[in-house]
């Protein structure tokens, strides 16, 4: 159950996340931080497909999470789902045409390692 | 003319990756915060079991998973936000100093006790955010925005 769990969490967050990062990135730089101005920022991104499929996913991982955070530690669910990190930023390369250079694999090689041995 | 207009140019394209870099720190914080606390009380409210699916709403109400849930749109506010201007593949590793400081949380709140593999995890994981914050800007690609895009 905690690995079948574990995969519905890690497959939606992958999903979501990278459509999340699309969708906001069509919508340009959120420059003004005013509550009328997010509330009209909100109207617009409820209108935006690739945020209402991204929130949808979410929704899908957030309750495989709370699922997961009965039958497992806190300590083994938060690090688990770092794995994440490996799928999102080879998607981030292929389906969000971003530069991803040395530094940034070597970065978040690191994170995973280091979050394996937290997890561990 | 044209010299001063370039240097001109310059000095603006400075200041402007001035500004986003700050930006990015600020929202940067609010997004890692809300993320370990929500986190830490959805955790701290939780049962020991949810045996229905009616739980799992039932349990939203709970004021202590109630917070952790405000914390967590936050989060979730913050990050989209965030992703408006910076690439995905900086966001990742430079929020991932969250676990650093769940771990470190757990050892000053919680008296844990932290072993040596896990101060090297550690230690691993503040290394690639240095690498990742540090040496590469938020953004590589230009916006593709609008009108120009398809969707």
């Amino acid at each position: 159950m905690k690995w079948v769990l574990l995969g519905i969490m890690v497959a939606a967050t992958t999903v979501g996340e990278v459509l999340q990062a699309r969708g906001m990135r069509r919508h340009g730089e959120i420059r003004d931080f005013r509550p009328g101005a997010i509330g009209r920022a909100v109207l617009r991104l409820a209108r935006n497909g690739w945020v209402v499929a991204s929130v949808a996913a979410m929704a899908v991982s957030f309750f495989a999470y709370l699922g997961l955070l009965t039958v497992s530690e806190l300590s083994f669910a938060v690090p688990a789902s770092a794995a994440t990190y490996a799928f999102e930023t080879v998607l981030a390369k292929y389906v969000l045409d971003e530069r991803v250079n040395g530094l940034r694999w070597a970065g978040a090689t690191l994170v995973v390692c280091g979050v394996a041995l937290v997890s561990l | 003319m044209t010299v001063t207009a370039t240097v001109e140019e310059a000095g603006r394209a400075h200041k402007e990756r001035a500004r986003l870099r700050w930006k990015t720190w600020i929202c940067v914080v609010v997004v890692v915060l809300s993320n370990v606390f929500g986190n830490f009380l959805l955790k701290w409210g939780m049962p020991r079991e949810l045996p229905g699916a009616l739980d799992y709403v039932a349990v939203l109400f709970r004021p202590v998973v109630a917070l952790g849930v405000l914390l967590l749109i936050l989060w979730l506010g913050s990050r989209m936000a965030l992703l408006s201007w910076a690439d995905l593949s900086y966001v990742l590793p430079v929020t991932a100093i969250g676990y650093v400081l769940v771990a470190i949380a757990g050892r000053v709140l919680l008296h844990e006790q932290i072993t040596a593999q896990r101060w090297a995890g550690i230690a691993l994981i503040m290394l690639g955010v240095a690498l990742v914050s540090v040496g590469t800007a938020p953004q590589t690609a230009r916006p593709k925005t609008g009108q120009a895009g398809i969707g």
